[in-house]
C-alpha cells in the first residue's frame, strides 16, 4: 500500500493542536496520516517529548513525516524526538519551519497528492516570511 | 479548439458564483484536483496572467479570488482537456462533492 507523507500538529495548547487537526481533516481529508500532540500532563500548556515520539508513531508513513509546531519548546523537544527515533526513521522525520495552522493545512494538501516529504516540507515553508 | 494536438495549450474560463470566492477549502479542492493530472496547469485572474501554478497550495489560496470573479485556466500536456474539464466541473457544482 502507498501511503501518504503523514503529518505531525506539535502545539503548548491540546485546543490548537486539535484545531489544526480539524482543519486538517475537513479541509485536506482523510488520506493523510495525523497526529497532533500539546498540553502537559496537569493540563497546562506544553509539550513533551514523550508525546512528540508518540504522535509520530501514530502519524507514521513509511514515506515520512512532516512535523509542525508552534514555539520554543514545542520546537526543542520535537528535535529531541527526532534524535531519539531509530536510526532508519530519523531521516523520514523533518520539522517544518511553516507557521503551525497554515502550514500543517498546505503540507497535508501537498502530501495528499503522493508528494515526497522534501516538496510537503517545501511547500509548508513556502509560507514563511521573507 | 478541435486539434487533437496532444501537447497544444488549452485554455477555459469559469465564473466562480461560490460565497467567498476563492477562499481555504474551494483552493485546497482545486489544486488536489489540478494535482491529478499530469499536465502543467496555470490559473490566472485575467485572460492575459500573470498565470500562477495551478498545484501550488500556497499560490491558489494567495490568489485569493473574490466571488463573481473569471478564472481563466490554462493546460498543457496529455491530459490538458481531461483536466480543464474537471477543473471547471469543479467549479460549476460549487465545490461539491461529486455525485
Amino acid at each position: 500500500m502507498t501511503r501518504n507523507v503523514g503529518i505531525v500538529i506539535v502545539s503548548h495548547s491540546p485546543l490548537v493542536a486539535e484545531g489544526t487537526a480539524d482543519m486538517v481533516r475537513q479541509m485536506v481529508g482523510e488520506e493523510v496520516p495525523l497526529a497532533w500532540c500539546g498540553g502537559d500532563p496537569g493540563g497546562g500548556l506544553g509539550t513533551s517529548v514523550e508525546a512528540i515520539l508518540a504522535a509520530i508513531d501514530r502519524a507514521w508513513s513509511e514515506r515520512g513525516v512532516a512535523i509542525l509546531v508552534d514555539l520554543g519548546g514545542a520546537e526543542t523537544n520535537s528535535e529531541m524526538a527526532v534524535e531519539m527515533l531509530p536510526d532508519d526513521r530519523r531521516r523520514l522525520a523533518v520539522i517544518c519551519n511553516a507557521p503551525i495552522v497554515e502550514g500543517a493545512v498546505m503540507a497535508a494538501t501537498e502530501a495528499s497528492s503522493g508528494a515526497s516529504l522534501d516538496d510537503v516540507q517545501k511547500t509548508a515553508e513556502e509560507l514563511r516570511p521573507a | 479548439m478541435t486539434q487533437p494536438d496532444m501537447n497544444a495549450c488549452v485554455e477555459r474560463s469559469v465564473l466562480i458564483r461560490h460565497e467567498g470566492g476563492l477562499h481555504a477549502r474551494p483552493s485546497v479542492k482545486l489544486t488536489k484536483l489540478a494535482k491529478n493530472f499530469s499536465a502543467r496547469i496555470d490559473l490566472g485572474l485575467s485572460a492575459a496572467g500573470p498565470w500562477i501554478d495551478a498545484k501550488s497550495i500556497v499560490k491558489m489560496m494567495a490568489a485569493k479570488a473574490p466571488k463573481n470573479t473569471v478564472l481563466y485556466f490554462r493546460a498543457e500536456g496529455d491530459d490538458a482537456v481531461a483536466a480543464l474539464g474537471a477543473l471547471i466541473n469543479m467549479v460549476e457544482r460549487d465545490f461539491t462533492d461529486e455525485a
